[in-house]
């Protein structure tokens, strides 16, 4: 009897858990992307399910184009980023003192405090043409004349790896951590100079928090459409625009979901 | 014999604080040298500026007649043996060998031959494949030195490598490490904080102190002929007696303790006035009631307060008549003495040779330590 009870006991209380996993899960994840799965399969002038949205997404240069140039821009920002990171959370983590350790992360962390679009606006005030930097430049005699910054594919890869920069930063920093001083000085101490510990030693280490960093800051960089849109000008397309479009502009749901999708089997 | 280290005037200053003192000291080729000091004496930072990660405040470091002054850790052809062994854990224990051969840029079927007879010496031939987690502490001991000497350094240096194995284990290491330095012939400078890894390894062995050596000596001089206060106390157990010293008319030196005891001595003493020693007698050359003792022996009438059983190593605490003074007392064995219970009165004894006398200084080395 007494068993029974305690056996119930343990099943309701992993009910009463489970419950709002499962239905955030269902209604906020599952049944939507199914919909827009369902809807990726019809077409609003024939009845039935068809794959015409998906090819239509191969027959447009201009469709799987865009697509190719944010992965191929996704990867590059990834690849900046960590190379970006690694030293950042090499300082922070082994060169600097442990109260200024504290400090540096705030240091990282306060911009992300403020949403994206704001620090979006933030870099447009310094770098467009009647910006901060062209001013400054003006002033010193450095430009004569000045210099629009803005809306090429250079500022939004630098718009991009600055956006995205903490969330490789702090995983590699929770595995650096660990990195105990004995086993650089191990290596430095066998013959290894500066090049090879860092090969050998250190980001073999940090793999972990490299990889999980660079999982996400890829999926961000891919999926992100605020910093493309504003600072990367009228020609240089993002894929997530080119769904906004289809959605919004054109009302083409159809089409806007099945480019969803595409991007999606291609991050599967 | 050839010097393989060489260390002059050596001094290492952190801010205002001194952590090594004017070092100098040879260490001969091929042999097995200690450091031996409590913990913060500064035998680490002598050992870091050998290897290279520190640099010298002032003074230089010689190998084998070349001057180290400047060069880089990575360049020096000396390794180090890490306290916490360092092992790299991403790699396994055959890459972890050929780390330090791939930086020197050796390729090809030599590697491996010299790193499966390192394995071999070390005795771990099958172990190549393991990874470090796979390793018990006393193999990663081995397989951290078999990664350092299988570079063949001059000098291979040890900090505290046995300090995290445990009692058994070390016990065993101890007599390994030894055995395994004079099979490798490989001049070893070894620090330690535990005197008794320092003595059963060593052919010499520094007592290290606030900085500077109190002693360089075999560890059967170190043991009988204490230089200092501190090396007496350091080193081995000691039964240590506040007294003051005076002299007969015969030019005999006579030790009086607090309680009234007067005790002969052997050595002979410069005396100035109000000056107040430390006698130093071992509980192993304490006898329990001796029989027929020598005329100079000093004996005195003492009460056995505790037995203290511990095997081989069991002792007497006793106190002298008239005195709260407590005394360690060795007691052999050999059911000689089982007829002593505590409470007992009995009488105790020594050589006046085995004691030794210093000015009394303010030396705690640990605070509740006999």
């Amino acid at each position: 009897m007494q068993t029974k009870s305690k056996k119930r006991k343990i099943r309701w209380s992993f009910i009463i858990f489970f419950i709002p996993v499962a239905l955030w899960l269902l209604l906020l994840i599952v049944l939507p992307h199914l919909e827009l799965l369902r809807i990726s399969l019809t077409s609003s002038s024939a009845k039935g399910f068809t794959l015409a949205n998906y090819a239509a997404f191969f027959k447009e240069p201009i469709y799987w184009l865009t697509f190719v140039r944010t992965a191929l821009y996704s990867i590059l920002v990834t690849v900046i980023v960590l190379v970006v990171s690694l030293p950042v959370a090499f300082y922070i983590t082994k060169v600097s003192k442990i109260k200024t350790q504290g400090l540096l992360m705030v240091l990282i962390l306060v911009p992300f405090w403020v949403s994206e679009m704001i620090r979006v606006y933030g870099w447009m005030i310094l770098l467009r043409e009647s910006g901060v930097i062209n001013a400054i430049m003006l002033k010193l005699g450095l430009f004569h004349k000045p210099i629009e910054m803005l809306y090429n594919d250079a500022t939004m890869i630098m718009g991009l790896v600055y956006t995205s920069m903490l969330f490789m930063i702090v995983p590699i920093i929770g595995v650096m951590g660990s990195l105990d001083d004995s086993l650089i000085e191990a290596a430095h101490d066998l013959g290894a100079k500066k090049t090879a510990i860092w090969k050998e030693i250190i980001i073999p280490y940090c793999m972990p928090g490299i990889m999980s960093g660079s999982i996400i800051v890829f999926m961000l960089v891919l999926g992100s459409y605020l910093t493309p849109k504003l600072m990367g000008g009228k020609n240089a397309l993002w894929f997530t625009e080119q769904i906004y479009n289809q959605m919004i502009v054109y009302f083409n749901w159809e089409q806007g979901s099945a480019f969803g999708f595409s991007c999606y089997y291609f991050l599967l | 014999m050839q010097i393989a280290l060489s260390v002059k005037d050596l001094t290492k200053q952190f801010g205002d604080f001194t952590a090594v003192k004017d070092l100098t000291f040879d260490v001969e080729d091929g042999k097995f040298f200690s450091i031996l000091g409590p913990s913060g004496c500064g035998k680490t930072t002598l050992l870091r500026m050998i290897a290279g990660f520190y640099k010298p405040t002032a003074g230089s470091i010689e190998i084998q007649g070349k001057d180290m002054l400047g060069m880089e850790p990575n360049k020096r052809p000396v390794n180090l043996v890490f306290q916490n062994l360092a092992l790299f854990p991403m790699m396994n224990v055959y890459e972890n060998i050929a780390f330090g051969l791939k930086r020197k840029g050796e390729k090809g079927p030599g590697v491996e031959k010299k790193i499966k007879d390192m394995l071999e010496r070390v005795g771990l031939p099958d172990s190549g494949s393991k990874k470090i987690s796979q390793l018990s502490g006393g193999q990663k001991q081995r397989i951290a030195i078999a990664r350092c000497l299988v570079l063949e350094p001059t000098v291979l240096l040890l900090d505290e490598p046995l300090g995290a194995l445990d009692a058994k284990l070390r016990e065993h290491m101890k007599v390994e490490l030894k055995k395994l330095q004079l099979k490798v012939g490989t001049t070893f400078v070894y620090i330690t904080h535990d005197q008794s890894e320092a003595m059963v390894m060593s052919d010499h062995v520094a007592v290290m102190n606030a900085g500077h050596f109190e002693q360089l000596d075999s560890p059967q001089n170190l043991y009988s002929n204490p230089a200092s206060s501190f090396v007496a106390q350091f080193v081995g157990n000691n039964n240590k007696f506040g007294v003051d010293l005076k002299k007969d008319e015969s030019g005999k030196f006579f030790a009086s303790a607090a309680n009234g005891g007067l005790y002969t001595l052997s050595d002979s003493f410069n005396l100035t006035d109000n000056e107040s020693f430390d006698m130093f007698v071992r509980p192993e050359a304490i006898m329990i009631n001796p029989v027929n003792p020598k005329p100079n022996f000093n004996v005195i009438n003492a009460d056995v307060k505790a037995i203290l059983f511990d095997g081989g190593n069991s002792r007497l605490l006793v106190t002298p008549e008239k005195s709260d003074q407590e005394i360690i007392v060795g007691l052999p064995q050999n059911r000689q003495f089982d007829y002593i219970k505590a409470k007992d009165a009995i009488k105790i004894g020594w050589d006046p040779e085995a004691a030794v006398c210093f000015n009394k200084t303010e030396d705690q080395i640990y605070a509740d330590e006999i």
